[in-house]
C-alpha cells in the first residue's frame, strides 16, 4: 500500500529519480517537479491535447497518465523537440507562418505534428486535419498549423 | 480537476492482481490504459482506493491467432491494433472502426480491454464486439468463463465482468468468406464520443447482425432491424426505411450531445450511410 513510490525517468535524454505522490500527474511532475515548465495544462481530461508529449517514442497526453506509470520510460517535452526529434524547421515554420497566437495548445500541437511526419504521412491537408484533431487550439490558427505541417513535409522531401 | 486520494499497486504477475482483487477491503479499480479512468477520477466520478496498474502483466498484452479466431490480450492498446497485419487480414471491421476511435494520442494509450470494461455507451468497441458475436474472457481465482459478448454489456458503466474478475482477453471470430461489414458515427470533431453510430456485420447467407452506438444506456443489437435485413439480398429505399422505422424497439437515452429524439434521427442516418457503405 503506497501513496508515494520512487520513479526513474529519462526526460530529454536526461536521467531523474524523484519520490512522487502516487496521485501526481505526469504534466504536473514535469512542471512542478523538474520545471519543465513547456508542458501546458488545459483541460485536464485529455481533451484539448495542450499537454501531450512523447512516452517512449509515443505520443500520449500527460494529464492522463500518472507520473509513476512513467517510471521507467523516454519523455520527450516541447523543451527537447529540437534537439531530440530534429524539429526545428518545424518549429520555424510554424513560427513564420504565424502558426501559433497565445501558444497555449503549441507544446501539443507540435508533439502531434511531430508524429504525423515522423510515420511518414502525407502532406494531405484533410489527413493532417483528422490527426491534429485531438488538439484544439482556440486562437483561430487551425489553417496555419496545418499550413507548417504540410510546409515543412514539403521541404523534408525536396 | 485532480485525481482523488488513493493506493497504487503494479503487480508483476496475474495471480498477484486477482490477489488484490479479491480483497474487498482494498476497493481496487483496475487500470488499463487510463484514457477514460483518468478523466473520471480528475472529475471524482471515481475514487478508487487502490489503483492496480495491469501494465506489468506481460501475458495480457499478446495477440493470439488460432484456426478460427483471434484473441486479443486485454491490455493491447489501440495502436496495437490498428498496425497489426492479423487484425487488417481477420477483423476488417475492427481496421475500418478504430481511427473514429478517440484522438491519435488516445489511441497510442487507451486499450481493448478497459474499453470493454468501462461499457461507456458512446464507446466503438462494445458494438463491435456485439455484431461479431465476440467472447470476453474473465478470469478469477475462481477460474477462467467466458462470456458472450451478448450478455456482457448490462448499461452504462456496467458489465458481466464482476469486482473480483479481470478480463484477460477478447475472442473474435475470424472474418469469413462473403461476410461483408458496415460502420458509420457521426460526432461534433473527428475522434470525439459519436452523437450516434453503428456497426454491421452481414453473413454470406445474408443474415445481419446491426448494433448501435451512443444511443442508449450502453451499445446495444437493433434485433428489429436485423429482422427486417435478414435475407435481403437488394437494400432497396423501401427496405432501408422500414429498417429505420424500425428504430422504435430502442429507448433513445440524451446526453450532454443530443437528446433523445435527435439521437433517434441520427441513428436513422448512420444506419442508412453503413448499409449503402457495406464491403
Amino acid at each position: 500500500m503506497s501513496k508515494t513510490a520512487q520513479i526513474t525517468v529519462s526526460v530529454n535524454g536526461e536521467k531523474y529519480i524523484e519520490d512522487v505522490p502516487v496521485r501526481m500527474n505526469l504534466a504536473d511532475f514535469l512542471r512542478t517537479k523538474l520545471g519543465l515548465t513547456g508542458t501546458h495544462v488545459g483541460c485536464e481530461h485529455g481533451v484539448c491535447g495542450a499537454c501531450t508529449l512523447f512516452l517512449d517514442g509515443r505520443t500520449a497526453r500527460s494529464c492522463l497518465t500518472l507520473a509513476v506509470q512513467a517510471d521507467g520510460t523516454e519523455i520527450i517535452t516541447i523543451e527537447g523537440f529540437e534537439s531530440e526529434k530534429n524539429a526545428s524547421d518545424l518549429i520555424k515554420n510554424f513560427h513564420q507562418g504565424n502558426a501559433l497566437q497565445c501558444g497555449y495548445c503549441t507544446p501539443g500541437m507540435l508533439a502531434s505534428s511531430i508524429e504525423y511526419i515522423e510515420q511518414g504521412n502525407p502532406a494531405d491537408r484533410q489527413k493532417v486535419k483528422e490527426y491534429i484533431s485531438g488538439n484544439y487550439c482556440r486562437c483561430t490558427g487551425y489553417q496555419a498549423i496545418v499550413d507548417a505541417i504540410c510546409t515543412t513535409i514539403e521541404e523534408r522531401q525536396n | 480537476m485532480k485525481a482523488p486520494d488513493f493506493s497504487y499497486e503494479k503487480p508483476n504477475s496475474l495471480s498477484d492482481v486477482l490477489n488484490l482483487l479479491s480483497d474487498d477491503n482494498l476497493e481496487c479499480q483496475l487500470l488499463a490504459g487510463g484514457q477514460s479512468l483518468m478523466p473520471m477520477m480528475n472529475f471524482r466520478m471515481a475514487s478508487p482506493g487502490t489503483l492496480v496498474d495491469l501494465s506489468g502483466i506481460s501475458e495480457l498484452s499478446v495477440i493470439n491467432v488460432t484456426d478460427d479466431a483471434i484473441e486479443i490480450g486485454a491490455m493491447i492498446r489501440y495502436y496495437e491494433l490498428q498496425s497489426h497485419e492479423s487484425i487488417k487480414k481477420h477483423c476488417p471491421l475492427i481496421t475500418k472502426v478504430l481511427p473514429y476511435v478517440a484522438h491519435a494520442a488516445i489511441r497510442n494509450r487507451g486499450t481493448i480491454g478497459g474499453s470493454i470494461g468501462l461499457s461507456d455507451p458512446a464507446a466503438e468497441l462494445p458494438a463491435v464486439l456485439l455484431c461479431l458475436d465476440a467472447k470476453i474472457e474473465i478470469t478469477s481465482q475462481n477460474g477462467v468463463r467466458l462470456e458472450p459478448a451478448s450478455s456482457f454489456f448490462k448499461s452504462i458503466y456496467e458489465t458481466a465482468c464482476e469486482t473480483d474478475e479481470l478480463i484477460t482477453k477478447i475472442i473474435l471470430p475470424k472474418a469469413q468468406t462473403g461476410q461483408l461489414f458496415g460502420f458509420h458515427e457521426i460526432a461534433r470533431r473527428h475522434g470525439d464520443y459519436a452523437m450516434a453510430g453503428v456497426c454491421i456485420a452481414q453473413d454470406a447467407d445474408l443474415t445481419r447482425r446491426v448494433a448501435f452506438f451512443g444511443v442508449s444506456s450502453s451499445a446495444i443489437r437493433a434485433f428489429g432491424v436485423e429482422k427486417i435485413l435478414s435475407g435481403v439480398s437488394e437494400l432497396s429505399e423501401n427496405i432501408i426505411l422500414d429498417a429505420q422505422n424500425s428504430l422504435d424497439e430502442i429507448e433513445f437515452e440524451g446526453d450532454m450531445n443530443a437528446g433523445p429524439e435527435a439521437k433517434k434521427h441520427i441513428a436513422k442516418i448512420v444506419l442508412a450511410r453503413a448499409l449503402k457503405e457495406m464491403k
